[in-house]
């Protein structure tokens, strides 16, 4: 924390480029480490809020937990990671030199995050029908709220993914240039660590 | 100044530094009423007293920042204005109507006046902070467009920079946000979510996008850091102004009458909200400490680390203290609530603008910075006003506290006046500071007629 603090205020020390002389290099972007600390405080001040609310609720958060799909939360918690490893590929084969190749490796985890989106779209359809809505209950606002907030950050993390594409495609990066691909892929986990926090505390849990 | 059509700028600041003057004036009065609650009775009652210390506020930031705009725009987009004259045109209307609506609410009866202005016709006056007149509120639109059709034409003309659109992003906002002003539903719950859309989107959203582009030109000019670092923190910064910004408008809908989810959707986003006003302080040290040049003009470095400091206490931390819903079950209305709109409007727009100001009224006379007399002079006004509005902030802060436990929270709560009978300690502390807050505002003003010798202008 004390380094962290101390880079915050005066990141000229981190060098903007990776040298052999600094193993300790930040991959990635100090802006997006700031932006990713802002978006994991927010989530976690969702996380603690759920859990001071179902502790006072715990009979009703359990009976309508076990309502939820679980079986699409898992399918896509496989998506997520499968997408995170395709990402990490796509990053390996940049810094390999091989930033055309990265190119895949994105097109295959951006596929993964399309399937989160529609196999989240079907699950929202079948609870609307259902009858969950923002003021149904303190747990299905809590479900509808965290989801839905992660979910726009996986729309988000899509269009990073669509410029780290478009940016492989044309050979932006490599073993030399690797802080646009890295700072997109760098969000893109964060999304993925999020869900992987998210599907367990509501969807699992008891 | 790199452009003569920049010279518009100047008469925007002069008016809004005389307008603050005369929102200070009228907050002393106000302050001496707290405690001597006759003063100046019946000729300018408290209400009146606030009304237009709250609209002469909000009248000399929109100077401020249109006078910031003028001077900003031409030189990031490397092309003169596009029309000076109409600038200069807009300048005295927005003036004359301005005038003439401060006139209006202490000359006349608020309800005269009311009828004067044809809001029978359209009945858009009564609401805090957007009392106008309806024909003051169609002439600010008027202003508005002309001033953005302005901006806008110089920006297509020239080089688009990430500063000079995020700087237009915010103030179309606040032209578009404007508008619900003139929604006025008789559903008091629908009236209060258009109030709401105009006042919170306003000062926790789109004023932000104009905070933080004016303190990250200042910021390139005065440390000569790259641009590109500049602008990347810029993005981080916006987003998270909005986001926080715009969902966290919940923290107002906790008591007015809508679904429960808000205590909780308001609760969470306005607690973060304080995260970009961090992030601004954090980017102020840091561009200053990674400066590449010493700049002449220090009083301007030292306006701007101050906006981002005390934006951050004001706007975020003291902000944060009655924004949770539980807390805010207790706090809502008292002077806590004052405590945090003084320190956050200060500590915010008024620093932001008049960081704005000492970095180019040198420039706009003529030279790259004031003499060293002139800067401590200056330099003495930033730390009086400062310091006392921190302790105006305290002293509220005590009285609010105070007031929410003989009012609300005691097992024998005492009545509003009576509790107001027990704090009149803090008042008079309060009333005291601000005595102190116009000696800066005086010693402020004295730098301007400070002679001496004068920095030799250098273009950067």
């Amino acid at each position: 924390m004390n380094t962290c603090a101390q880079t915050l205020v005066n990141p000229s020390a981190l060098p903007a480029v990776a040298s052999d002389s600094a193993p300790r290099r930040l991959p990635g972007d100090l802006a997006i480490w700031f932006f990713i600390l802002a978006e994991l405080l927010a989530f976690g001040a969702f996380f603690i809020a759920y859990a001071f609310a179902r502790a006072n609720n715990v009979e009703l958060f359990n009976a309508q937990q076990l309502a939820l799909d679980r079986n699409a939360g898992a399918i896509n918690t496989m998506l997520l990671l499968t997408s995170s490893y395709l990402v990490v590929r796509a990053v390996q084969a940049a810094e390999a030199g091989q930033g055309r190749g990265a190119a895949k490796w994105i097109v295959g985890g951006f596929a993964c995050g399309a399937g989160f989106i529609v196999v989240k779209l079907f699950e929202y359809a079948a609870k609307f029908a259902a009858g969950v809505s923002l003021s149904s209950s303190t747990f299905h606002m809590f479900y509808l709220i965290l989801t839905f907030f992660h979910f726009m950050h996986v729309i988000l993390g899509l269009v990073i993914l669509a410029a780290l594409w478009n940016g492989a495609r044309k050979g932006r990066y490599g073993p030399g240039n690797m802080n646009g691909i890295e700072t997109g892929a760098a969000y893109w986990h964060m999304v993925d660590l999020v869900w992987l926090i998210l599907f367990p505390l509501v969807y699992v849990m008891r | 100044m790199k452009y003569s059509s920049q010279s518009v700028a100047m008469p925007y600041f002069i008016a809004a530094i005389g307008l603050f003057v005369g929102q200070i004036i009228f907050g002393l009065a106000m302050g001496l009423q707290y405690v001597v609650g006759d003063f100046l009775f019946p000729a300018i009652p408290f209400n009146i007293a606030r009304m237009v210390h709250t609209n002469l506020l909000i009248v000399w930031l929109l100077f401020g920042f249109m006078g910031a705009t003028y001077f900003l725009v031409p030189e990031e987009a490397e092309t003169e204005l596009y029309s000076p004259k109409l600038a200069l045109v807009m300048f005295w209307v927005f003036l004359l109507a301005g005038a003439a609506t401060i006139l209006g609410y202490l000359l006349v009866p608020y309800a005269t006046l009311a009828e004067m202005t044809g809001n029978n016709i359209l009945a858009t006056m009564g609401r805090e902070f957007l009392e106008q007149p309806l024909l003051t509120k169609i002439g600010i639109v008027i202003v508005a467009l002309a001033f953005l059709f302005n901006i806008t034409m110089t920006m297509l003309k020239g080089r688009k920079t990430v500063i000079s659109i995020v700087l237009l992003m915010g103030l179309w906002g606040l032209a578009i946000f404007f508008l619900f002003s003139f929604y006025n539903p008789g559903n008091l719950v629908k009236d209060k979510f258009y109030w709401w859309w105009v006042v919170h989107l306003w000062v926790e959203g789109v004023w932000e996008l104009i905070m933080a582009a004016i303190l990250a030109f200042v910021l390139i000019k005065v440390t000569g850091v790259d641009r590109e670092v500049i602008e990347k923190w810029l993005y981080v910064i916006i987003t998270l102004a909005l986001v926080t910004g715009l969902i966290g408008t919940g923290h107002h809908y906790f008591w007015i009458g809508t679904p429960a989810y808000w205590q909780w959707l308001g609760s969470v986003f306005s607690a973060l909200e304080p995260i970009p006003f961090f992030a601004m302080t954090v980017f102020a040290f840091n561009m200053v400490n990674r400066r590449r040049r010493e700049h002449p003009n220090k009083a301007a470095v030292l306006w701007a680390l101050g906006t981002g400091v005390m934006a951050f206490l004001g706007a975020g931390v003291w902000g944060f203290l009655h924004t949770l819903a539980p807390v805010n079950y207790y706090t809502h209305g008292s002077q806590i609530t004052a405590a945090h709109g003084h320190m956050a409007f200060y500590g915010a727009y008024v620093l932001v603008v008049l960081t704005m100001i000492s970095y180019a009224m040198p420039l706009l006379r003529g030279r790259a910075a004031n003499d060293e007399r002139a800067q401590v002079c200056e330099m003495w006004g930033f730390w009086l006003m400062t310091i006392s509005m921190v302790f105006i902030t305290l002293f509220l802060t005590a009285a609010g506290i105070l007031q929410v436990w003989l009012q609300r929270v005691s097992s024998t709560p005492m009545p509003f006046m009576a509790v107001q009978e027990q704090i009149s300690l803090f008042y008079w502390m309060r009333l005291w500071a601000g005595v102190v807050f116009a000696a800066g505002l005086v010693t402020y003003l004295a730098s301007f007629f400070v002679k001496g010798e004068s920095k030799p202008l250098i273009h950067a």
